[in-house]
This record gives structure tokens, C-alpha cells and sequence, in this order.
């Protein structure tokens, strides 16, 4: 039971991780109806902006990561404005394939900016934990789990009160309508970019945190284990990403805990995420949240 | 035969013939070619790489079928290429199999994994497959790592004892006319031989029934399905060739590498992605545009690597060579690093600039001849709104 309880943190803080990438695909995915490969390259990148603004140039944390996050936005913006926006109007499956060829630029520049291979991201928690009865809680865990409600509150709160978030709403719902009525899809689409960049950092940070510290390059491919929290919470459903991120985040490390090296093998939390995601598309093709689509001919 | 009716007849079976007469000259003058380079090319390091480009080429056929011709992307293409390769490894050099037999089961198993696959990630709209797709790469991944009586897990399995001969022809040492080849050339011709006969099999796939209703369903799949192609069952089988034309290419791959291991490739991913890149560059729907894109970006890697030392100029400013070998030699870039840097690029600017690929920009270009050599033939002024720019 002990062990139930301590995988099961571990698998929520994980689990809050792969949220908020998820929440950043659900985000460009609203705005733009395509999957977004490149959010990869931003959680990879944001954790490397993180170390270099905060262990390489001095800057306290916070300001390291608040940093970063303006880095990643402004790219964001950037990137879709030189190579999204000019798709507009094409089939999806080419924004996607571009979005695959920001993903594989974004990892060769880290690649070749940081060349030494052991780099640890100091950070505020550090590897402190506290124990609670039979189990620890790692400090980053309590910080991962703060930091991502605050940010899904504070995003659902922006994406359903303010007038902003309204337009983006309206663009999602129907873009000709949207822009009849006075709403800026560029702006709005660059919007989006830029929040999916903001969340992937952070989510780069927390990810970074929890393996140890130690910044590496997988990390960009760490992210795309979050596409199955996307796609189980239906593509196109805030809570939906959230709650699948929780889903995905738990069961990875429950398997992780007892599906151990003797019985399926090693890096079988790898698989895990996807081969869930294959069974709930099976029975619920929109997954849990997503709204049915119905095409007219 | 100057009778009428057995004229008629002949030019009712035209279409029927394997390769079209208006391209039958070209497509000679390249097989000529390419029958020619190992005779030509003495260096084993330039066989090697058209001999790479050969089994990209063949993998990218069968990409071009799926993505180009039935308009479904797919990001497993690199798991089906790893399934072929192991596959060899297994059959042809720890079971001592036939070149043929190999070759014909590494495909057939891809081909079926294809058939088993296909049904989860295509009952989901295009959108969904791509990332369902993207779980084959993980599994296959998991697979390979763990299951080590047949794929030697992390240590790896040699595909060295494989056999490279058909009946008394052995690829590994060609002899024809007393010029001796050698295995890189052997494996050069085998490659390319097997790309001519899976582009046939394309191109005739393409203008039969099925061909059209692929391309039905790239183009509108509602309407299709109205008008009674059955949409999932052609997808699926796409799905299935595609995958099985992979296999083929992994199948030849291992015996060019003669050694696999789970850290071969800077993930798998990246190798889908590469797939992607060949037929986007090439022209996505172009037959001879997968095939000149698998011989431009597939080897590209090697190439980076041999023109370093024309790559390695000192760049203004931060005044450090763009690419070296590795970064430990000061470069920006290493080579690795910078092949998938170009791979990335290619991908972004061709999308956005050039959608129709070289293909598209080769067809402009013989619309255009043709055209002006109408015209000056009929004395016309040329008409320059004729063959706008593809984009």
C-alpha cells in the first residue's frame, strides 16, 4: 500500500508534467486543427534557456525561467508566423510535417549550443523531500503539482473570462465567423503559439527537475510521450488534456513500480502511455472529452 | 497487320504495357545509368552511399504510396525498416536462410504487421494516425530492446552471415565479364534492382482500380466513400504495402550494415522523419520524386560527413568552423548535427516554398520547353501566362 501511494505521487507529479505539455498541444491544436510536433522542441529548449539564463549567466531562478519563457514565446510567434501562417489554407498534414521539421531544427541547435554532456539545472528544491508517514514526497514533486494547477486555473480563467480568450474560443468554434466578427486569427493563432511555448517550459523545467537535475537532449522526446494524454482527453478539451495527463503520468509510473524488469522488460513505462492510448481510441475513438465531430458532405 | 481491327486492338492494349512508350526512353537511359556507376565509380565510399540511397529509395516508394498517393502520413515508417532489418538478421544469418527467402519473409512480415497495425491506426480519421503511427516507433523500440533471443537485445545481432547470393550469383562478389565487384557495388546493384521492381509494382498499382481509388480517398474521402470505394479497406491495404515495401528496404539495409543494435539510429523518429523528408523534397505524389528524394537526402548524412572539409569554412562573427566531425573539434555543427539540420530545413522550405517538390519544378520546366517550342514552331509570341510557378 505504501508502495501504491508513493508511485501514485510520483505518477500525479509526472502526470501534472505531461498536462501541461498537453494542455500546449491542445492550445495550437484549437487554434490551428493540426498537431504541433514542435512543442517537443520547446519543452527541450525552454529547460536549456532555463540553465542558461540562471547556472551560466547568474540569474536567480525565477527570473532564469520567466526569461525563458519570453525566449520560447517570442520564438513561438516567431515560427509561426515564418512557417505556419504562410500554410494557411493547405491540407493539415502539411503543417504537421512542418511542425516535424521545427521539432528536428530545435534539437540540433540545442544540441550544438550545449555541447557538454553533464549539465544540472540548479534549482530551488534541489533534491530535498520530506517523508509523510511511509512515504517521501520529493520537493519538486509538492512544486510540479502547485506550479501546474496554477497555470491551468490561471489559463481556463484567461481562455473563459477574458476577452481574449474569448476571441480565441470563437476563432476555434468557427474562424470565418470569428474574423466577420472582428477577431485577428493571426494574432490569435500567434497566441497560441506563444502560451503552448510558455507551458512547455515550464514543463521542461519540472521534467528536467525530476530526473535528477541533469539536462539532456532526450528530453524533446520525453515531451511527445504527452500526446497520448492529448489524444485520451479528446484533442480539443482543456480538462480533457489535464485529466489525461494525470492518467498517462500514473500509469507510466505504476508500470515503472510493478511491471518490473523480470515480468515485461525494461523501459516498458515507455510503451505504456501509447498502448493505453490505442485501447481508449478503441472504445472512445474522441477519447473522454473530445466533442464528436460530424463532417457534412 | 494493316488491318484495321488489329490496329484498334493494339491501341486499346496500349495502356496495358508495364512502362509507358513516352517515358520508355528515359527510363532506359536511367537504368543504363545505373547499371553503368559501379563500372565508373572506383571509389567503394560513393557505391556505399548510392547503395544507402537505393534502400532509402525503396522505403520511400512505399511512403509515396501511403502518404503521397492515399494521402495518410504516417510516422511508424522507421519501425516497419527496423522490423525487415531484424527480421534478416534473425532468418538470414542466425537461420541460415536463402537471399530470396529472407527477402520475400522480412517483407511479408512487414507487410503483415502492416495488416495487423492498419485497422487500429486507420479507423481514426488522418489526424489520429500520424500519432498512432508514433506508438509503433516506441513499441518497436521496447520490442528490439527486450526481446533478446531473437533481436539480441541491447548487445545487438550481426546480420554479417547472411547470405547475399542468388543461386550461383553472389551480390557480396559480383563476377560479370571478368570484372570482379565488390561488396558495396554487389549490394548497390542488388538495391537498385529491387527499387526498379517495387517502383513497377507502384506505378501499374497506381493506374489500376485500386491506384485510383487511393487516390480518391487522398483527394475526397467522403466522396469516395459515396461513390463505393470502401475507404477503410484501401487504406488498410495501403497501409500494408507501404509497410511491407519498408520492411524490403530494412531488409537490404541489414545486410549493408551487417550489424544492429538498438542505438543505431538518434531515435527512430528521426529516421520516419527523414522518409518524410525524401518524399516531401522529391514531390509528394511523384513516383520518380521518391526516388530522386531518397538519392538526395538519403545518404545525406555520409555526404556531410566526406565534404566536411568543404563544410568546415570559418563562420564571421563567431569565428568557429561551421561543421567538423564532432564538436569536440571546435565546430558549430557536428556532422551528424548538421545532416539533420538540412533534413529539418529542406522539410520547412520545400513545404512552404516549393509544395510540389522537385518533381513539380521539373514538370514547370518541361511545360515550359514544350510550350515555346510550340511556339516557335507555330511563330507565336510566347504566352507568358502559361505554367505559372507551382505555390
Amino acid at each position: 500500500m505504501d508502495k501504491f501511494l508513493q508511485l501514485l505521487v510520483g505518477g500525479i507529479a509526472l502526470g501534472s508534467i505531461y498536462a501541461l505539455v498537453a494542455l500546449g498541444f491542445v492550445v495550437v491544436y484549437t487554434a490551428t486543427r493540426t498537431f504541433n510536433f514542435s512543442q517537443g522542441g520547446m519543452v527541450l529548449m525552454g529547460a536549456y534557456l532555463t540553465y542558461q539564463y540562471g547556472d551560466d549567466w547568474g540569474a536567480p531562478f525565477v527570473v532564469a525561467v520567466l526569461a525563458a519563457m519570453a525566449t520560447m514565446a517570442f520564438g513561438a510567434v516567431l515560427i509561426e508566423r515564418v512557417a505556419i501562417r504562410p500554410l494557411v489554407g493547405r491540407p493539415p498534414f502539411v503543417i504537421v510535417l512542418v511542425t516535424l521539421g521545427v521539432l528536428v531544427v530545435i534539437e540540433q541547435v540545442v544540441r550544438s549550443t550545449w555541447t557538454q554532456p553533464a549539465l544540472v539545472m540548479t534549482t530551488p528544491w534541489g533534491n530535498d523531500a520530506s517523508r509523510f508517514g511511509d512515504v517521501t514526497i520529493r520537493h519538486v514533486d509538492f512544486y510540479t503539482v502547485g506550479v501546474t494547477i496554477l497555470l491551468v486555473v490561471g489559463f481556463v480563467w484567461f481562455y473563459r473570462r477574458s476577452r481574449t480568450g474569448l476571441a480565441m474560443r470563437a476563432a476555434a468554434l468557427d474562424q470565418e465567423v470569428a474574423a466577420a466578427n472582428g477577431v485577428n486569427l493571426g494574432r490569435v493563432t500567434g497566441l497560441a503559439w506563444a502560451i503552448a511555448a510558455i507551458l512547455g517550459v515550464v514543463a521542461g523545467v519540472m521534467l528536467t527537475s525530476r530526473g535528477g537535475s541533469a539536462l539532456s537532449p532526450g528530453l524533446g522526446f520525453i515531451a511527445l510521450r504527452a500526446f497520448p494524454a492529448m489524444i485520451l482527453g479528446g484533442f480539443d478539451s482543456t480538462s480533457g488534456a489535464v485529466a489525461g495527463g494525470l492518467v498517462i503520468g500514473v500509469a507510466e509510473v505504476m508500470a515503472q513500480g510493478y511491471l518490473t524488469q523480470d515480468f515485461l522488460g525494461s523501459g516498458v513505462e515507455e510503451v505504456v502511455p501509447y498502448v493505453l492510448m490505442v485501447i481508449v481510441l478503441l472504445w472512445r475513438p474522441t477519447g473522454f472529452f473530445g466533442s464528436r465531430t460530424v463532417t457534412r458532405v | 497487320m494493316t488491318d484495321p481491327a488489329s490496329t484498334q486492338a493494339a491501341t486499346r492494349e496500349a495502356p496495358r504495357r508495364l512502362v509507358p512508350s513516352g517515358r520508355a526512353v528515359a527510363v532506359s537511359v536511367a537504368v543504363a545509368v545505373a547499371a553503368l556507376v559501379p563500372v565508373l565509380v572506383e571509389s567503394d565510399f560513393w557505391m556505399l552511399v548510392l547503395g544507402t540511397a537505393g534502400i532509402f529509395a525503396i522505403g520511400a516508394i512505399g511512403l509515396h504510396l501511403l502518404t503521397g498517393i492515399t494521402g495518410q502520413v504516417s510516422l511508424g515508417h522507421a519501425a516497419f525498416v527496423t522490423i525487415g532489418a531484424y527480421t534478416t538478421a534473425y532468418l538470414g544469418a542466425e537461420r541460415g536462410w536463402p537471399l530470396l527467402a529472407f527477402l520475400a519473409a522480412a517483407t511479408v512480415f512487414g507487410g503483415l504487421v502492416g495488416l495487423v497495425v492498419g485497422p487500429f491506426a486507420l479507423r481514426f480519421r488522418g489526424d489520429y494516425l500520424v500519432v498512432v503511427t508514433l506508438a509503433l516507433i516506441f513499441v518497436t523500440t521496447y520490442v528490439v530492446e527486450n526481446w533478446e533471443s531473437v533481436t539480441g537485445g541491447f548487445n545487438g545481432i550481426s546480420a554479417n552471415d547472411a547470405s547475399t547470393s542468388i543461386g550461383p550469383v553472389d551480390f557480396a562478389e559480383l563476377e560479370v565479364f571478368g570484372t570482379t565487384f565488390t561488396r558495396a557495388e554487389g549490394l548497390y546493384y542488388l538495391a537498385w534492382l529491387l527499387v526498379g521492381l517495387v517502383a513497377v509494382i507502384a506505378y501499374n498499382l497506381v493506374r489500376t482500380k485500386p491506384g485510383r481509388a487511393m487516390q480518391a480517398i487522398r483527394d475526397q474521402e467522403i466522396a469516395a466513400s459515396v461513390t463505393g470505394v470502401s475507404v477503410a479497406r484501401y487504406k488498410v491495404a495501403a497501409f500494408a504495402i507501404s509497410s511491407a515495401m519498408a520492411a524490403l528496404a530494412g531488409s537490404v539495409q541489414a545486410l549493408s550494415a551487417r550489424f544492429l543494435s538498438p542505438n543505431d539510429e538518434i531515435g527512430e523518429l528521426f529516421l520516419s522523419i527523414r522518409f518524410v523528408a525524401m518524399i516531401v523534397v522529391g514531390g509528394i505524389g511523384s513516383l520518380g520524386g521518391a526516388i530522386v528524394g531518397a538519392l538526395l537526402i538519403g545518404p545525406l548524412p555520409e555526404l556531410v560527413r566526406e565534404l566536411v572539409g568543404v563544410l568546415d569554412f570559418s563562420v564571421p562573427i563567431i569565428d568557429r568552423p561551421l561543421v567538423t566531425d564532432t564538436q569536440a573539434d571546435g565546430g558549430i555543427f557536428s556532422s551528424s548535427s548538421f545532416a539533420q539540420l538540412l533534413f529539418g530545413a529542406l522539410l520547412i522550405v520545400t513545404l512552404i516554398r516549393y509544395p510540389t517538390g522537385i518533381a513539380g519544378a521539373f514538370n514547370a520546366a518541361r511545360r515550359r520547353i514544350a510550350v515555346s517550342s510550340r511556339e516557335r514552331r507555330d511563330g507565336g509570341r510566347p504566352d507568358t501566362g502559361d505554367g505559372p510557378p507551382p505555390g
